[in-house]
């Protein structure tokens, strides 16, 4: 057995790694019960409501559409879903673009933004339930600012427009056909009030 | 020395002829030349003798999603046998080199701990690689998003195989997108609690979570480098669905794209580099990557894979996984990570590596919600992780 060793070193390497043959005694491995401490949960006090938005360098070059209004603008808003839910705009599958026919939703939305000067306003972006999760995330952001881009162009000031993309978590037809799913592809408008309390523009405290 | 060839002889002739039997299957799949591991490889048939309850089912687990099958005694090239009474105790004999190769007992912690031991052990005796049932000394982990009925959800962490889960996280809200930073107890993630899709980095040794992105619009898929110095992310704080970059705590951000076109999904090359990600070029969707420090874009090409996303890059560098769409159905796939002829494995979305490069975990879509199932690229094995919320999805796995 010992010559056949040293003289057969390939058998040796199919053997791979040999440690143990039928004589040798049993190995021993002893676990520790918890060698790393197990996922913690997070206490939400640790996460305060005023974190400070870490600001990085200039971006250069600038371009590349409409920067987002600072979010701090509005903070403490109060949020209207009715006033302007029935001009939700529609989008076809997997696009973010605007189509012609959402002309008088974008027009009355408009007309709402300009007859109050101390209002703002939400677009959310959403998707049907389709695509994958994060590609819709982000589909659901560029419809929101397609959105507040066509908005812009007639008038609106973008510095009153949040923005926000839910994917396709909030779908606003929980079927599964088409007929679900082209309710779900689109940008909802929400009005924004300025809170009597606290009013808008003033910093969080 | 004629002896020895006489005993070597049969034996390198079987592996010789198992190998080339492997070779010659599955003409259609992408081999890879100068490496054992083939997508479409056979198993490696192993027998299970003597284990019980939930010590057989994790071993059965964790073998099957690194390319073992189960076969009778006088059918496996591998006999494993032992007992868990009490503790675990394994033997592995090769049936081929007549030999012992593995003879251990386990103590300590619990019956599961020691029988993932007991398959890392066996995983390194037959195939001389590292297994992924253990990391630095614990299970191997997974986070992933459980989601309620109506949208809001929280951050879970689990072992691979769905044992011992744990919400990481009390949001009560959207969230998404965990990533765990390699080699640290912690994950970044996407999080709706202010308002608003922000960044949060959350760290489970010290029990603190902080927000690293919160700018105006999304803050959207975190990912953290390969040496946890860096994150990638996707905002619009500047008009349009970009790349970013930023240190880790968030500072010092960079934009990398600057494309009306919606990016999502970046994930890093191993070493740190480049970072990938799914956009749009020319109308057509694509995976793209570009130099972590900027620079200019490059398609990886996935040729007859339609909407690629999600992309996954391999720790050793060498395969990228994603889904791609076919119709309505989504599938997971793998690409050599320069581009080229793409393997479409299993329906499934959201791939995640293990660190052995070879398993994903990944989220596979039924009736409309989401489950985690973990599959074996190169012999194509899949294994259901067992349903833990209603609707788990978006996995990644510790490195």
């Amino acid at each position: 057995m010992k010559t056949m060793k040293l003289i057969c070193p390939l058998a040796l390497a199919i053997a791979l790694a040999a440690t143990g043959c039928k004589h040798q005694p049993v190995g021993v491995t002893k676990l520790s019960p918890s060698p790393t401490p197990p996922p913690q949960d997070v206490n939400p006090a640790t996460l305060p409501g005023t974190q400070i938005t870490p600001e990085g360098g200039p971006i250069t070059g600038g371009g590349g559409g409409i920067p987002a209004a600072p979010p701090d603008q509005f903070q403490g808003m109060n949020e209207d879903r009715a006033a302007l839910a029935s001009y939700t705009v529609h989008f076809k599958y997997d696009s973010a673009a605007v189509q012609k026919t959402e002309k008088s939703n974008l027009e009355a939305v408009a007309s709402a933004l300009g007859a109050d000067a101390s209002t703002k306003l939400l677009i959310e972006g959403n998707c049907d339930e389709r695509g994958t999760e994060e590609y819709n995330r982000s589909l659901g952001e560029r419809r929101a600012l397609a959105l507040r881009e066509a908005l812009a162009k007639i008038g609106v000031d973008p510095s009153r427009v949040r923005t926000i993309s839910y994917g396709k978590d909030k779908p606003a037809d929980t079927g599964h056909d088409e007929e679900a799913w082209a309710k779900n592809r689109r940008g909802d408008f929400v009005l924004l009030h300025p809170n009597s309390n606290a009013p808008a523009g003033t910093p969080p405290s | 020395m004629k002896n020895c060839l006489k005993n070597c002889l049969p034996v390198l002739l079987l592996a010789f002829i198992a190998n080339f039997a492997c070779g010659q299957n599955d003409q259609n799949e992408i081999t890879i030349s100068h490496d054992i591991n083939v997508i479409g490889q056979k198993p490696i048939p192993v027998s299970l003798d003597g284990f019980s309850g939930e010590v057989l089912s994790v071993l059965k687990f964790d073998l099957y999603v690194q390319g073992f099958s189960f076969v009778a005694p006088d059918a496996a090239q591998y006999q494993i046998s032992g007992s868990n009474s009490g503790n675990v105790i394994g033997r592995v004999s090769d049936k081929f080199a007549r030999k012992e190769v593995l003879s251990r007992s386990y103590n300590g912690a619990s019956l599961r701990r020691q029988a993932h031991a007991f398959a890392d052990d066996i995983v390194l005796a037959v195939t001389g690689k590292k297994g992924i049932a253990q990391l630095r000394g614990s299970t191997s982990k997974i986070a992933f998003k459980a989601q309620s009925e109506n949208g809001d959800g929280e951050i879970f962490v689990s072992d691979f195989d769905g044992g011992n889960p744990q919400a990481v996280t009390h949001e009560k809200t959207i969230v998404s997108a965990p990533a765990w930073v390699p080699g640290r107890l912690a994950i970044y993630y996407n999080s709706y609690r202010f308002g608003n899709p922000d960044i949060f980095y959350n760290d489970f040794s010290t029990g603190t979570a902080r927000a690293i992105a919160r700018y105006g619009g999304s803050n959207i898929s975190p990912a953290p480098s390969p040496d946890g110095s860096k994150v990638a992310m996707i905002l619009d704080k500047d008009g349009w669905v970009d790349l970013y970059v930023a240190d880790a705590d968030g500072g010092n951000l960079k934009r990398l794209t600057k494309s009306p076109e919606d990016e999502s999904s970046p994930c890093w090359s191993p070493d740190g580099k480049w970072i990938c990600f799914a956009t749009k070029i020319a109308e057509r969707r694509v995976l793209a990557k570009i130099p972590a420090d900027g620079g200019a874009i490059q398609v990886i090409h996935t040729a007859g894979t339609p909407s690629p996303t999600e992309p996954d890059w391999s720790p050793d560098n060498k395969w990228i996984a994603f889904c791609c769409q076919f119709g309505g159905e989504f599938d997971i796939c793998v690409v050599p990570a320069d581009g080229g002829t793409p393997v479409i494995l299993t329906p499934g979305e959201h791939p995640s590596w293990a660190p052995n490069s070879r398993t994903l975990v990944f989220a596979k879509r039924a009736n409309w919600r989401y489950t985690l199932s973990v599959l074996d690229v190169f012999t194509k094995q899949v294994k259901d992780v067992g349903r833990i919320s209603g609707n788990d999805s978006q996995p990644s796995w510790a490195k």
